[in-house]
């Protein structure tokens, strides 16, 4: 009998093997280690919709969703181990620790189970990594400045969540652009955490102790709180960077109508996380040209086309971007040189 | 009767429930993942278990762990001897707050919360980005793999056994206990309570130590906020594991069972129930919730 379970073990083994391009009893489990705010919500929704399509396409047997009960690093690797034990065959990531989280993914590779990170990425070189280049993101946001005040001037920065590389990585990107354009000066920086209220009250202690201000770059959930700060303080409208929510884009567009306010916005979509799901996807089914580690675009907007993307954009939410499996091809493609 | 076995009961219970949702982890590889987390649980529940045991609160475990984790992942792997200094330091550190605690008659839940920033503040100050990696002795004894029965269950009855032995069996062990229990007899038969808060203290501060270190084995690197959830979890376990808050009754057994069976009911059982993830969160509450109030039933009958 069980010289028989290990014959047909095998022999499947082999259909698999020799059934290239077919993943469609493969299991991808998600693991997330937050759902508390829009962003994240909005990246649990872009996943649902694209993995559900994909289960009910056959494409794969299951993509399940597994968020933890805290934010801390012991329960997301205790997670990933039992996800190992669920006998997933991939594991897509949003990790809340690039290092911590390394031997729970160490232990996945060695079951034979892919993982592919994002956002939150994890450094053990034996998974995948999706990641957008958010240093470019902040130079960028200084590149853009620039053409709305060329006269240059002072600069206020909202920073991000302290201590994530994600914050390091804009503000590096920043520090940049400042470096390339001399004729702005940041004179005041707070932290908003990516969070409107946060960024409001902070942007409304410090800005009582600064010189005017021409422009404020930020990291995205934070321009509309820092608009709020200035208009509750009597100071003239600056050029605010914003950062892809329905509230900022909403309110840029409102100050559009009443004037040509001119501005950019830019994020990470939250729908990187259906491109995960598709890297996943495409290493079970066999490709090994996939580079660990992959860059992607950033979303971004402008003054001629962010009017179109508001309308689909969920109250409260914000804007996203679903990878269909051509997209995630391209995007993969783009990075193998 | 019914109480003392309420832990072991409890940790079946969940042990039956996730058999039954996926024999697959009912294995030598699946205890092997599923506990080996559990054993920097339970060494921070014993940690609590002896403050609790001195009519204490420790509030401060959590980021304690946290700090020795970043240690460990820094200083004990590059300078091996100044981490071991640190560290021993740090367990002083812990002395100390147990003769402060008594000789101002200070409410140690005040003092514990002012130490917990001081920790997480030092934590950062160690280890401001995440990173580090474990020494590799301690890589290899986390990951050590004996024949028939998983590490981590042969770690968990080492700590219970020893600590059992230590505080229940031992003529210190009752005057330990009986520090919580009732004080003042102690006083007037002339034992020093100063000594005794001082050694619990330092017992707390030991296997806050040894927990850090556990946890950075299996982690392989640190970060600062690594340690902070299990403040809560260690009195849930002592809780669990049929001690009381006041009175010197603990038990070491029962808290190791404790810190298992809450290691096991918050994550695995959660993950293979297939709870949709809008409910996960809530329902961990739940599961905590049932197995806690559970034990509170059934000692108040026994009342």
């Amino acid at each position: 009998m069980k010289k028989l379970l290990v014959l047909s073990a095998m022999a499947a083994m082999l259909a698999s093997g020799t059934a290239m391009a077919d993943t469609s009893g493969k299991k991808i489990a998600f693991s997330n280690n937050y759902a508390g705010n829009s962003w994240r919500q909005a990246m649990l929704d872009s996943y649902a919709i694209v993995t559900k399509k994909a289960v009910e396409d056959k494409i794969v047997a299951a993509a399940d969703i597994f968020t933890t009960a805290d934010k801390e690093v012991p329960t997301q690797a205790a997670q990933v181990q039992n996800l190992i034990l669920q006998g997933y065959d991939a594991i897509v990531i949003n990790a809340g620790s690039p290092d911590a989280l390394n031997g729970a993914v160490k232990q996945a590779c060695d079951a034979g189970i892919v993982v592919v990170s994002f956002d939150g990425i994890v450094t053990e070189p034996c998974a995948y990594r999706v990641v957008v280049d958010f240093k470019d993101m902040g130079r960028q946001e200084v590149e853009q400045m620039a053409k709305f005040q060329p006269k240059g001037g002072n600069l206020l920065e909202i920073r991000g969540l302290a201590g994530t590389s994600i914050d390091d990585a804009i503000h590096a990107g920043i520090l940049e652009g400042v470096a390339a354009h001399p004729q702005f000066k940041i004179v005041g920086s707070v932290t908003g955490d990516w969070d409107q209220t946060t960024a409001q009250k902070a942007v409304a202690t410090i800005l009582p102790s600064l010189p005017d201000i021409v422009g404020v770059v930020d990291q995205g959930g934070d321009g509309y709180g820092a608009a709020q700060a200035f208009a509750a303080a009597g100071k003239p409208r600056p050029t605010i960077i914003m950062g892809n929510r329905q509230d900022e884009l909403k309110w840029w567009k409102e100050q559009k109508d009443k004037d040509g306010y001119q501005t950019w916005s830019a994020s990470i979509a939250p729908g990187v996380s259906s491109l995960a799901f598709w890297v996943a996807q495409q290493v079970l089914d066999g490709r090994t040209d996939i580079p660990h580690d992959l860059l992607v675009p950033y979303l971004a907007f402008t003054q001629d086309d962010f009017e179109a993307a508001l309308p689909k954009i969920k109250e409260g939410g914000v804007a996203t971007h679903e990878y269909t499996q051509e997209d995630a091809l391209a995007a993969i493609k783009a990075n193998i040189k | 009767m019914l109480r003392s076995l309420l832990p072991a009961l409890s940790l079946a219970l969940v042990v039956i429930a996730i058999a039954w949702l996926n024999p697959r982890a009912i294995s030598y590889f699946g205890f092997t993942l599923m506990l080996n987390l559990a054993i920097p649980i339970a060494l921070a529940t014993i940690a609590q278990m002896f403050v609790i045991a001195g009519n204490e609160l420790d509030l401060s475990i959590g980021t304690f762990v946290g700090f020795v984790g970043c240690v460990t992942a820094t200083w004990l792997k590059d300078a091996p001897l100044l981490g071991v200094i640190i560290l021993v330091g740090a367990i002083g550190v812990y002395a100390l707050l147990g003769a402060l605690i008594h000789l101002r008659n200070l409410p140690s839940i005040v003092v514990t919360l002012g130490m917990s920033f001081v920790w997480q503040g030092l934590a950062i100050l160690v280890l401001p980005k995440p990173g580090g990696k474990a020494p590799d002795w301690l890589l290899s004894l986390m990951a050590f793999k004996p024949p028939y029965i998983p590490f981590p269950i042969i770690a968990a009855l080492v700590i219970a056994a020893v600590v059992h032995f230590g505080l229940m069996r031992t003529s210190y062990g009752v005057i330990l206990r009986g520090s919580g229990g009732n004080p003042a007899a102690l006083r007037r038969a002339g034992w020093s309570l100063l000594r005794t808060k001082i050694t619990l203290f330092a017992l707390t501060g030991l296997f806050g130590v040894l927990s850090g270190m556990a946890l950075i084995g299996i982690t392989t690197s640190a970060d600062a906020n690594i340690g902070n959830g299990y403040t809560l979890l260690a009195i849930a376990g002592v809780i669990l594991g049929g001690g009381e808050f006041v009175g010197g009754r603990v038990s070491p057994i029962g808290a190791v069972l404790g810190a298992l069976t809450l290691a096991l009911a918050a994550s695995p059982l959660l993950t293979f129930m297939h709870i949709p993830p809008d409910w996960q969160v809530a329902a961990n509450g739940a599961i905590l919730i049932i197995v806690l109030a559970a034990r509170v039933l059934i000692s108040r009958r026994e009342r």
